[in-house]
């Protein structure tokens, strides 16, 4: 019986050493804890980590964070959404970050169909949450709506789904400009190529009627694939056949990698511009076998491009931690800076006070300047957070949008290079 | 449009036709739903691109060597399970996708979830009737009827074809006849399995590598041979074009809602199951009882 209990409480003990180990890293004193949550296996959640495990650092080791007159350390909660897999997985994840680890902040969020459960809960629990992810504008429409229950509720990156078709539309018409002055194109045929996914409803709808009446352009059709469609050889040979000189792309899913990587080898003579997330990670070139090239998409950041002061040394080091470039979702980076400022300013870890500092915020990221709207919205334009259209050219991510002449409100970000047209549509279309 | 449909919906028919041959073949022959088919394609997939990718292997070399190590695999698989649950059908559907998931969350942890993708064998594009065809999807079209061939003469032209035939209408009385029945259940998952990596080698780099990229096609594979009827490798072909033609037509005539391709494509196939429950070529099941 002996020998039982102690077979029994040696596992039980190891187990529960190995548990407080792994949770580890306690600082000794007082601690903030942030939950960082996202799809820890995709890289937007290893991005969400590695951004506020960046900033974490950073902050620890300069003092932490004061609260009144004395000093927190951060101390990071990795929340394994799961979201691009299961909404529901994504639910019991911050329930469980927010009742059993008992954070006293979120970071984070990717997918809207996730986002919007793990909100209502966040809600429930009082917990501020500061968006790290997801661009749907009705997000943070609540917080207008019902502020009471939404107040704690932040967008700090990427801007929303409404700006997102401003600076999706503002693409759309350089490169139309482009093809207009290389090969004479005065109305440009755009087929628009949209996955079947909620957020691009609005955008779909927009370019339907906007793009003819707005912007003179001839909408020759809307292709509607999956988002996880493994090829779009039916779409393209389609959209070839239908004359398009654009394809108007909005993608989020894994099939803006097929799509690229057929569209430049049979050399579809149709430039592509929109949003196509895949394009904006780094590994979207191996990933295409190289045929990814001229594929252009808004992203946040891009490398060698100076939005602020601060954006290079974060890509540098992002890059030097992580082996690879940030994606928007490295925006917890500055989001645990926001954090770290409002706290400060209110002297106490209550989220109401809290959230009284966050809305008077006015930093300076690494991708602009950071305002809040009265929904908590990161504010879009001239002078706040812009986005990027990026290009690949050569195998690198170039910025071509604000355009590098200062055409747009006179934004030039250094780094910036000129749009090319993919010589096979210059073939195709020049005089 | 026609020619177009035509041309495209053969592309998208031998995609389907080339990942259901191994999987109708090792159910013709030994009477295995092998859940697991497509996880093994997923496998040589990944290999391929460990292979080519870190270790900057000759992309050729990078297949044999997959194909191999996939196929050593797909034995132990079937050797050390498999084999044990052979006899209850519905034990072996539960054990296989349980082997699926396992092999999924395995690729999940080595690889993360990232999107990845594999070269081309052949890069660039041929026009046929004004269409562009990607080089790979001609090869992997092509490789359809060769192994489509390879796979008759094999069951029809040989006494391992014999044996597996014999193996698959009466297992006992192919042993009482002197056939070594677990060897040759073995030598046909095998052979299944290097259909699958094979698959993966000229599907992948059509395709973008996930841990999660086994699934569409598993449920494509299954409605492509219920569809053809059941351990019926013509079947198979016949079920992949109906399947292919469907998906092809739902993006011409209805480009708002492509993303319904699988679906109708699906419907498709279960509105003739229920007409013909047996499938298109497959036996009857009063007959097969």
């Amino acid at each position: 019986m002996k020998k039982v209990i102690i077979g029994a409480i040696i596992p039980l003990a190891v187990c529960v050493v190995l548990l407080v180990t792994s949770c580890g890293g306690a600082a000794p004193g007082k601690v903030v804890k942030i939950g960082v949550v996202g799809p820890m296996t995709f890289i937007q959640g290893e991005h969400h980590w590695y951004g506020a495990q960046l900033a974490a650092e950073e902050i620890n080791a300069a003092g932490g964070v004061m609260v009144g007159n004395e000093a927190y350390q951060i101390k990071l909660v990795k929340v394994d959404s799961n979201e691009i897999i299961s909404v529901t997985d994504a639910a019991n994840a911050i329930e469980r970050t927010i009742t059993v680890d008992k954070v006293d902040f979120i970071v984070g969020g990717f997918r809207t169909e996730a986002v919007t459960p793990m909100q209502e809960i966040a809600m429930d629990y009082g917990r501020i949450f500061l968006c790290c992810g997801s661009s749907t504008k009705e997000l943070c429409d609540k917080v207008g709506d019902d502020y009471d229950r939404y107040k704690y509720w932040f967008r700090v990156t990427p801007i929303n789904s409404t700006y997102l078709g401003k600076v999706d539309f503002m693409l759309l018409g350089m490169v139309a400009e482009e093809l207009k002055a290389e090969c004479g194109i005065e109305v440009p045929k755009v087929a628009i190529l949209a996955e079947k996914l909620e957020w691009a409803e609005d955008i779909v709808a927009a370019a339907q009627v906007l793009l003819p009446v707005m912007y003179g352009m001839e909408v020759v059709g809307t292709w509607r694939p999956s988002d996880t469609a493994t090829e779009v050889t039916a779409e393209l040979t389609a959209i070839e056949a239908a004359g398009a000189h654009i394809i108007f792309t909005t993608f989020s899913g894994p099939v803006g990698i097929p799509y690229a990587r057929q569209w430049g080898e049979m050399q579809i003579p149709a430039a592509s511009v929109g949003i196509n997330v895949e394009a904006q990670k780094e590994g979207f070139w191996d990933a295409t076998g190289g045929y990814g090239e001229y594929e252009t998409t808004m992203n946040t950041y891009a490398p060698g491009v100076k939005i602020t002061d601060q954006t290079i040394d974060f890509g540098e080091r992002f890059v030097e931690d992580v082996g690879e470039f940030p994606t928007y979702c490295a925006g917890t980076y500055e989001a645990l800076y926001v954090l770290k400022d409002a706290i400060e300013a209110a002297g106490t870890l209550d989220s109401d006070a809290v959230i009284v500092e966050l809305e008077k915020t006015d930093y300076t990221g690494t991708a602009g300047r950071i305002v809040f709207d009265e929904n908590h919205d990161v504010v879009w334009g001239p002078g706040y957070v812009t986005g990027l259209g990026v290009q690949w050219q050569d195998g690198e991510m170039e910025c071509v949008w604000p355009p590098a002449d200062g055409s747009w409100e006179g934004v030039v970000y250094e780094g910036a290079v000129t749009y090319e047209l993919p010589p096979w549509v210059i073939e195709a279309w020049a005089p | 449009m026609i020619e177009m449909i035509i041309i495209t919906g053969l592309i998208a028919s031998g995609v389907y036709a080339l990942l259901a041959i191994g999987f109708s073949l090792i159910f013709g022959a030994a009477r295995i739903i092998n859940l697991t088919h497509t996880a093994f394609y997923m496998l040589a997939a990944y290999l391929i691109y460990t292979f080519t990718s870190s270790f900057g292997l000759n992309p050729i070399l990078s297949i044999i060597v997959s194909i191999i190590a996939v196929t050593i695999i797909g034995v132990l698989v079937y050797m050390l399970v498999i084999e044990r649950v052979r006899a209850h059908e519905t034990t072996v559907l539960i054990v296989t996708m349980a082997l699926a998931i396992i092999i999924q969350e395995v690729v999940l942890l080595a690889f993360g979830g990232h999107f990845r993708g594999v070269s081309s064998l052949i890069s660039g594009y041929a026009t046929i009737l004004g269409i562009k065809v990607t080089y790979q999807y001609l090869l992997t079209f092509g490789m359809v009827f060769i192994i489509l061939f390879g796979t008759w003469a094999l069951l029809m032209k040989t006494k391992l074809g014999i044996a597996i035939r014999a193996t698959a209408q009466d297992r006992e009385v192919a042993n009482l006849m002197g056939i070594n029945v677990a060897r040759i259940g073995m030598i046909t998952m095998a052979i299944a399995v290097a259909l699958a990596a094979i698959a993966g080698a000229l599907v992948a780099p059509l395709f973008t590598l996930t841990p999660y990229m086994w699934m569409h096609p598993l449920v494509m594979v299954l409605a492509v041979v219920v569809l053809g009827g059941l351990g019926s490798i013509k079947g198979s072909f016949v079920g992949a074009i109906i399947l292919g033609f469907t998906e092809t037509l739902v993006v011409f005539l209805v480009p708002t809602g492509a993303f319904l391709k699988g679906s109708v494509a699906l419907a498709i196939m279960l509105v003739i199951i229920l007409i013909r429950p047996e499938g298109l070529f497959g036996v009857s099941f009063e007959e097969e009882r």
